[in-house]
């Protein structure tokens, strides 16, 4: 008897997705199958970043860029809307006339774009900003456009604005309030922000109502209530509000708030019908609509608890506010307009500067209740958890919002403040993640989600870590190690400034003793960097670890594995009889390494340079298997055999190998190229992966398997092979010149402030002008590489070092020995002492 | 100098040795890890790694660290790094383990590895 229950979501938005999300998360999947449907072609995306489209494109916005959830209890169904709703009979109808029936039916149909009813809103050039195809549309009418108008001068409104500015148009906004914003900000700070506005090239029409869209078919221009005088534009765009998408819980009889929104309870339930639940913009808890995603995640968690039979309520929502809106920051929270009785406001007003903040204080002067920030919101962090947490203000409150001690005041927040609102993370939480083990802002980030949504918490999060080190007398030591009270990023500056070219120099200048396994390593990487040479060089080969030192990879019974260069992972035939044949005469155990190339095992020191001798003989070079450097650059087999493929990924990822090989890094460096959208070379699980588009190449970075998997983000889109190339040059070396040590890309980019937009700003915007260089450092590189293992063979006082022992060059060290399994040698298990060799072997005198 | 200096055999000219680094010489049929400082002191350590159980010391980065407010001579094994004071064997991350020492003199440019030293 089959006695799960299914469970039917209805929209794939952001809601729905943290809902099935939670449900997978908390295990109601295990009670319940899930079939989730949306209604847009694609799977959820982060609509509140939708303004990011234009520079990121679709992919990197998608929540689900898989496509699917992890878990196969849940159908993802898209592109069908559910028509019809029957709760007496408890199943919906698809828009495709497939019939669902359900146990439970959440709705998470979000919101619509109210267009008010205006003449002429049928026309062409006539748009709504909700969704990727509205912005796709937009986009399009925007080519054969010079300007363009906004109804509604609200946060969306603007950031509709701030696209068709972004577009070339010449750019209005139609409000009818008398400022922009006037849910978020009051008179003074709609002046400042309208100024902000104004400075930009966006032209304001405050208390302005819309008649009529004219134009023959096209928009053409708008006509104004009790006005004469009209404005021509080629495209318009409403953004007047949204109402919630409740038609399919209206035809069922649901009970409706009064201005819309599905009628739910504190737990989400609809109030009229059983086994039906809203959450998000469509639903309205005790009569109101939310229209911000924080509530709705809540809303989400609060449905999974509560079919999980726990007590969770919604009771009601931070609306507070912080956004960057055309690089101006404007921020609104708590009773922001002053509406408790009596209170009493605190005001600064720099109009040269163009900032205004306003406190709204109780009316003893001991609470803060709200406020609003314009032009600089950077306090926001710290002032809005006094709000939601009730601690006393300090005695001089202006201090808060004076602009030379902002954020400088000693201000503790209670362990219950809430830090980040959309995900609902309290400074105990952050506290605790860090009691358990985070040691930065960025891990404490991907452990409780605090500042993953909009951000706008991130500074406050940083803060909290380092206040808690602090508070535990732990210094957080960015020192490399004891001999270098520098970071590894600033020691590479100090390097490439005093041009240091040994070792004894550095650390005569800038350290203290003589060095350690931490620092030798470190410092031969950065003069590898910056210098080139072989890595076994004078005054170098001392300071590398054994995997360098000996050009091998060490194994746990102290051989060595050897692994030739294979480009892209193309091999002739007559390649791999050689690399076999060599196997075979040195009795190696031979495996295919997750890279695309083959590992040879079990190599003795002394055997390394005659096995090489061979390998660079068929024509081989060093794969670099051993190094922190570039391992290699991973490909499907592309367009050439495949017939998906839409680009020649062996060919660039054979190029790109050649390029970046030998490149010493931080921590190791791996590359993937797939020829087209079905990923099959895994780059996004690289550190820099890219992937085939019918007009180029989208660049992918900051990816890497391991014990923390990480998902490469998108750099930029549709490239040409020579763009690509440029910005992979620049990021590889912003990484080594400005990474930690053993800091593999991913907790780079998340250390680096303000993470992968900054790190695009700097390789692809080039706003720090350090392109040019960071390409003439890479090319030195490409110039100055040669094959360290035939140089080796080549160079007697680098060859003198490979022996088993030096004073008996040929005898092989007793402590290894191997077993057989499946064919192949083996480590034997180590001894638990050193082996004694039989007194017969010879011991020879000095050699030479 | 030891009591003992038969059991003293030639391994290598000290050039062969490059300062912060070590070799590998048989003597007596053990492996014998010998290193040789900045300053030009030199040391003879087993060679057995007692953590990874394999043969492999001479193969570590030499350096040094700071013990008690004074510097100490040690080498980081290959395998996994733990350290060990090239003057006493010692590991400096384990108290409770060290390695065995050799006697080690340099004569007229040559260096002669002998017996294992007492335990300290």
């Amino acid at each position: 008897m089959n006695t799960r229950k299914t469970l039917v979501v209805v929209g794939h938005g952001m809601v729905g997705h943290r809902f099935v999300q939670a449900a997978i998360e908390r295990g109601l999947t295990e009670t319940h199958d899930i079939v989730v449907i949306g209604e847009e072609s694609r799977p959820a995306y982060d609509r509140v970043a939708l303004t990011s489209w234009f520079d990121k494109g679709s992919e990197a916005l998608s929540l689900l860029p898989e496509g699917e959830y992890d878990d196969p209890r849940v159908r993802l169904i898209l592109g069908t809307s559910v028509d019809l709703m029957d709760p007496a009979t408890q199943t919906v109808t698809l828009s495709d006339g497939a019939v669902l029936a359900y146990d439970e039916l959440v709705l998470a149909t979000g919101a619509a774009p109210f267009v008010p009813p205006v003449p002429g809103v049928e026309k062409d050039n006539v748009f709504v900003y909700r969704t990727i195809e509205d912005l796709e549309a937009i986009t399009a009418a925007a080519q054969n456009a010079s300007s363009g108008a906004v109804i509604g001068g609200g946060l969306l409104g603007l950031e509709a604005a701030n696209a068709l500015r972004g577009l070339g148009l010449q750019t209005h906004v139609i409000e009818m309030n008398p400022r922009m914003m006037s849910v978020q900000v009051d008179e003074a700070g709609g002046k400042v922000l309208g100024r902000h506005l104004t400075d930009l090239g966006i032209t304001l029409h405050t208390s302005k109502a819309t008649a009529a869209i004219t134009g023959e078919g096209t928009c053409t221009g708008l006509a104004f209530r009790d006005e004469d005088e009209t404005l021509d534009v080629d495209l318009v765009v409403f953004s007047a509000g949204i109402r919630p998408r409740d038609a399919i819980a209206r035809a069922a009889g649901l009970d409706l708030a009064e201005r819309g929104g599905v009628l739910v309870d504190e737990q989400c339930r609809s109030t009229s019908h059983e086994h039906v639940w809203a959450i998000g913009e469509c639903a309205a808890p005790g009569g109101t609509m939310y229209g911000l995603v924080a509530p709705g995640y809540t809303m989400a968690e609060v449905v999974v608890d509560a079919l999980l039979g726990g007590g969770g309520a919604f009771t009601g929502a931070d609306m507070s506010t912080k956004l960057k809106l055309m690089g101006v920051d404007v921020a609104s929270f708590g009773d922001a307009f002053g509406a408790t009785p009596d209170c009493l406001e605190l005001v600064f007003n720099d109009a040269v500067a163009g900032i205004y903040k306003k406190l709204v204080i109780s009316e003893d002067g001991k609470r803060l209740l709200g406020g609003i920030l314009v032009g600089d919101a950077s306090a926001y962090g710290i002032l809005r958890p006094m709000v939601s947490s009730g601690i006393p203000l300090p005695a001089n409150p202006e201090e808060l919002i004076l602009p030379a001690s902002s954020g400088s005041m000693d201000l503790t927040l209670p362990a219950e403040a809430q830090v980040c609102s959309c995900n609902n993370v309290t400074k105990g939480d952050i506290e605790a993640a860090v009691e358990g083990g985070c040691e930065s802002a960025a891990e404490v980030t991907a452990q409780t989600k605090a500042g993953a949504t909009c951000g706008s918490c991130k500074t406050q999060v940083k803060k909290i870590v380092e206040d808690y080190f602090a508070a535990q007398g732990k210094v957080v030591d960015k020192s490399l190690c004891e001999h270098f009270p520098l970071t590894r990023a600033e020691l590479f500056d100090v390097v490439l400034v005093h041009g240091y070219k040994s070792f004894d120099d550095i650390i005569a200048a800038h350290g203290t003793g003589r060095g350690c396994d931490i620092c030798k390593p470190t410092v031969a990487s950065i003069l590898a960097s910056q210098l080139g040479g072989h890595v076994l060089a004078e005054g170098r080969q001392t300071l590398q670890d054994t995997n360098d030192a000996y050009l091998g990879n060490l194994q746990k019974n102290g051989t060595y594995s050897v692994v030739p260069r294979i480009p892209g992972g193309e091999i002739t035939p007559a390649g791999l009889i050689a690399i076999g044949q060599v196997a075979e005469e040195f009795g190696l155990y031979t495996k295919i390494t997750g890279g695309q190339r083959i590992d040879l095992f079990g190599a003795r020191v002394e055997q390394l340079p005659a096995i090489w001798g061979k390998l660079v003989e068929a024509g081989f070079e060093s794969g670099h298997a051993y190094g922190k450097s570039l391992r290699t650059v991973k490909s499907c087999v592309g367009s050439t055999w495949c017939r998906y493929g839409v680009q020649d990924s062996v060919g660039l990822a054979i190029e790109l190998e050649l390029r970046y090989r030998g490149l010493r890094s931080p921590h190791k460096l791996k590359g993937g190229v797939s020829g087209c959208a079905r990923e099959c070379a895994e780059a996004r699980g690289k550190d820099f992966g890219i992937i085939a588009t019918e007009k180029g190449w989208n660049l992918y970075v900051g990816g890497n398997g391991g014990a923390v998997p990480a998902h490469a983000q998108l750099l930029a889109g549709d490239l040409t092979t020579e763009e690509l190339i440029r910005y992979l040059d620049r990021f590889l070396m912003y990484y080594i010149r400005t990474a930690d040590r053993l800091q593999r890309t991913s907790t780079w980019l998340a250390s680096v402030d303000g993470g992968l937009d900054r790190v695009r700003a700097v390789v692809v915007d080039d706003v720090l002008g350090l392109g040019a260089e960071l390409e003439r450092a890479m090319a030195v590189h490409i110039d100055s590489y040669a094959d360290e293992w035939s140089e080796t063979l080549n160079d007697p006082e680098k060859l003198r070092r490979f022996v088993s022992f030096v004073n008996a060059p040929g005898v092989p060290d007793p402590a290894i020995s191997f077993g057989t399994t499946r064919g192949q040698i083996v480590p034997d298990a180590g001894p638990d002492e050193p082996v004694l060799l039989g007194a017969s072997i010879p011991v020879g005198g000095a050699r030479r | 100098m030891t009591k003992d200096t038969t059991s003293l055999v030639p391994v290598c000219p000290l050039e062969e040795i490059t300062r912060e680094s070590g070799v590998t010489a048989l003597v007596h049929g053990k492996a014998v890890a010998i290193f040789r400082t900045h300053s030009g002191d030199v040391y003879a350590l087993s060679n057995y790694d007692p953590f990874s159980h394999a043969s492999v010391l001479a193969r570590g980065i030499v350096g040094t660290r700071t013990v008690a407010g004074e510097p100490v001579d040690f080498v980081a094994s290959p395998m996994h790094k733990q350290a060990f004071d090239l003057h006493t064997g010692r590991c400096l991350d384990d108290g409770t383990v060290s390695v065995p020492t050799y006697e080690i003199v340099v004569t007229d440019g040559m260096v002669l590895v002998g017996g294992p030293k007492e335990a300290r």
